[in-house]
């Protein structure tokens, strides 16, 4: 373990609000221990509670095991991982260093220049930073708290504390306890009662998106009645040189409240992204969850919605595309735990090149969810003989009254249709490439505008490769 | 301008003969009504010009202008003058029919977009005329259209993309008198000096609205016989079993009969 103070230039600003110019540049180094987590939580002047938290989730994290389903972990070693970089002290890597095959991808969906550098973390700041800041100072007209998770510890101590880790306990799985342990960097997100959060959120983590952490720590809270449409992630391809990615998600949705929140992820295929997801929806409140998964070697992501209140409701929009060494397991847990609630999930994914993706869902009706209703549908689309996927649902049903539909299909793209477009003029790659935007429509729709056309331009290029 | 030609043309669909030798020749302008029982092989013809790799051509050519299009892939034919509306339309959801019909022109246009509005201004044109819903540009290709509504779609792309050459494969089954109507008014505004059309059709009745040049009979993959508009009208009265029995006894004789 190693620590180090220096001073840095002067465009090291943070982007959450003005700061000294001397940052410490902090790594742990390689492993975790004891002393790791005492000295991540020192660092940061973190309250007793936080670090005996750390230090408690820390122990939970050394006596679980690895999850027994699912994808190929044994490639990981956790004794290799830096497990403190703060993210927004990342020493920038020149942009020569970045890949090409990056810096391609960038080009072809029409990444803006300006955005290039900073989203392969060869660049620390963003050109347009005042745009943002105004963003920021007509959010907290409205009241709502919107600001780094470490930054909300400092400002707002007790309203982390009353939340963090009230979801998600650190004993959930083994990869939620390491999160608990070593979190840093993640959003936190106050949208007071009654207000709706006009503002286009996503734009912020349009730019912001290069500097994701790789133990992030996210907490939203939409009080009563409040709405919020939150989007974060990118469609360019994230390049991280860290190859875990474990960060945890808790979003408490309130009575008559509204959250959408919607991640598209494209992290390099050297990335194992281990996430947890939970949000809970009380009395007649809406949870939506809006999730694509576009790049990783592995990715494990079952976002769930508890419907604790009567009336509730909670959707899950997905789609994954699994290339060449691609692994993606994702699907999503609806826990309905009271009278009414209705949930909804879509789950779309595309294999192509020798990708694997596999959905995993979980509907469980407790005996309180009296006439509960759910939908669950998975549409797989296998572009070649290597490529392969398959569904796990469960259904775990203790009420009598309830209703669950669930549709799965697995299908190559259709030759007739094929045919059909190409009868039209288009040549095979774009005649494919159409069946597939249609295949994806019901998820890019729901997409701001920007990213869809990103979206479209990304499939189409790793489609490339696969119909030439 | 686009003059079809089809010599001697033998399909298999998978190990089946379907086409025994089809000759014919349509030439610009003209329009040919393509008649015969269930099964007789039209479908495969129309389906074997627009290159459908479902039929495999063991002898004969198929000309267009000059140029043997035998090997052509099928986009390549479509590009180059052929349009198949097509006797069931697929479906494709999430893409939007004006945004496919927009494809297929930028893809006819050598790689050069075609201009947004002047598209749209087209197509809005094209439906009024038509008369389809204009809700229809949005909604998924063909999704959940009915029948009729997939045949009269068939005709916007044919007016929207121009073709030379169209092959209509039973663009009245399933039609109302009303929606006949329609589709007969888009297919005589198509018609001019550089357009060629071959019809398939069972009955008589689409041809009292679009009236064809030449009417030809198919029977047991080939064509049996040909002649004016008043083929249809005849072949209307006597049906297709007394039009067989004379025949077979001519061909019995080893007479052929193009």
């Amino acid at each position: 373990m190693d620590e180090v103070s220096t001073t840095q230039p002067g465009n090291f600003k943070d982007e959450w609000g003005p700061m000294d110019d001397v940052r410490p540049v902090f790594s742990t180094g390689v492993g975790i221990n004891e002393e790791t987590i005492q000295a991540i939580s020192r660092a940061k002047h973190e309250p007793q509670w936080m670090l005996d938290l750390r230090l408690q989730a820390y122990q939970i994290y050394q006596s679980m095991p690895m999850p027994s389903f699912g994808p190929d972990l044994s490639e990981i070693d956790l004794n290799e991982i830096k497990y403190f970089q703060r993210a927004t002290d990342r020493i920038a890597r020149n942009w020569e260093d970045v890949p090409d095959e990056i810096k391609t991808t960038f080009e072809r969906i029409g990444v803006p220049e300006a955005e290039r550098k900073y989203l392969a973390g060869s660049a620390a700041q963003y050109e347009s930073e005042a745009v943002y800041h105004n963003l920021k100072q007509d959010l907290e007209s409205q009241g709502i708290i919107f600001m780094d998770t470490d930054s909300t510890l400092k400002q707002h101590p007790e309203l982390v504390r009353q939340y963090f880790g009230k979801l998600i306990a650190a004993s959930d799985n083994k990869f939620a306890a390491l999160n608990t342990a070593v979190w840093s960097g993640g959003t936190f997100l106050y949208v007071p009662k009654n207000v709706h959060a006009d503002v286009p959120i996503q734009s912020y983590f349009r730019i912001n998106a290069g500097r994701t952490g790789q133990f992030e720590r996210t907490l939203i809270i939409v009080d009563e009645g409040g709405s919020v449409n939150y989007v974060e992630g990118c469609t360019a391809p994230n390049y991280a040189e860290d190859s875990l990615h474990a960060a945890v998600v808790e979003v408490f949705v309130k009575k008559d409240a509204y959250c959408r929140y919607t991640t598209i992820q494209n992290w390099s295929t050297n990335v194992y992204s281990l996430e947890t997801k939970r949000a809970q929806a009380e009395a007649n409140s809406t949870m939506e969850w809006v999730d694509g998964n576009l790049g990783s070697k592995v990715t494990m992501k079952y976002p769930s919605i508890y419907l604790t209140g009567a009336g509730a409701t909670g959707s899950m929009l997905s789609i994954a595309a699994a290339g060449a060494n691609m692994h993606q397991d994702t699907g999503a847990k609806m826990i309905h735990l009271a009278p009414n609630t209705h949930s909804t999930i879509v789950s779309k994914a595309i294999c192509h090149n020798g990708g694997r993706a596999d959905y995993r869902g979980l509907i469980k009706y407790t005996k309180a969810a009296k006439r509960a209703k759910s939908h669950v549908e998975c549409d797989t689309i296998l572009m070649d003989q290597d490529s392969a996927s398959d569904t796990f649902p469960v259904n775990d049903i203790e009420t009598s009254d309830g209703t669950i539909e669930h549709e799965a299909h697995v299908s190559k793209i259709s030759e007739a249709q094929l045919y059909y477009l190409k009868s039209r003029g288009l040549d095979e790659a774009t005649a494919s490439q159409l069946i597939i935007m249609g295949f994806l429509e019901p998820f890019t729709k729901q997409l701001p505008m920007e990213y869809a056309v990103e979206l479209d331009r990304l499939i189409k290029f790793q489609m490339e490769d696969s119909i030439g | 301008m686009s003059k079809l030609e089809i010599r001697n043309l033998k399909v298999n669909a998978g190990d089946e003969r379907i086409l025994n030798g089809v000759n014919l020749q349509i030439n610009p302008g003209e329009i040919h009504a393509l008649m015969g029982p269930n099964g007789t092989g039209k479908s495969t013809l129309s389906e074997t010009i627009m290159g459908n790799p479902l039929y495999e051509i063991v002898d004969g050519q198929i000309w267009l202008d000059g140029q043997d299009i035998t090997e052509m892939s099928v986009d390549e034919r479509a590009r180059t003058a052929v349009f198949l509306a097509m006797q069931y339309p697929m479906e494709v959801a999430g893409i939007s029919n004006a945004d496919f019909i927009h494809a297929a022109l930028n893809a006819r246009n050598q790689g050069q977009p075609v201009a947004v509005l002047p598209f749209l201004k087209q197509l809005k044109a094209n439906m009024e005329f038509l008369e389809i819903n204009p809700e229809y540009a949005d909604r998924g290709l063909n999704a959940d259209f009915s029948g009729g509504e997939k045949k009269r779609n068939e005709i916007l792309q044919m007016m929207m993309l121009r073709p030379e050459m169209a092959i209509l494969d039973e663009i009245d089954s399933g039609l109302d008198i009303d929606a006949l109507k329609i589709v007969a008014k888009g297919i005589n505004a198509m018609r001019s000096t550089t357009f060629s059309c071959l019809m398939v059709t069972h009955y008589q009745r689409l041809l009292n609205y679009v009236v064809p040049d030449v009417v030809h009979i198919m029977m047991d993959g080939r064509i049996v016989k040909s002649g004016g508009p008043e083929l249809a009208t005849d072949l209307e009265k006597t049906g297709y079993a007394e039009l067989e029995e004379t025949l077979g006894s001519e061909t019995s004789h080893g007479n052929s009969l193009e």
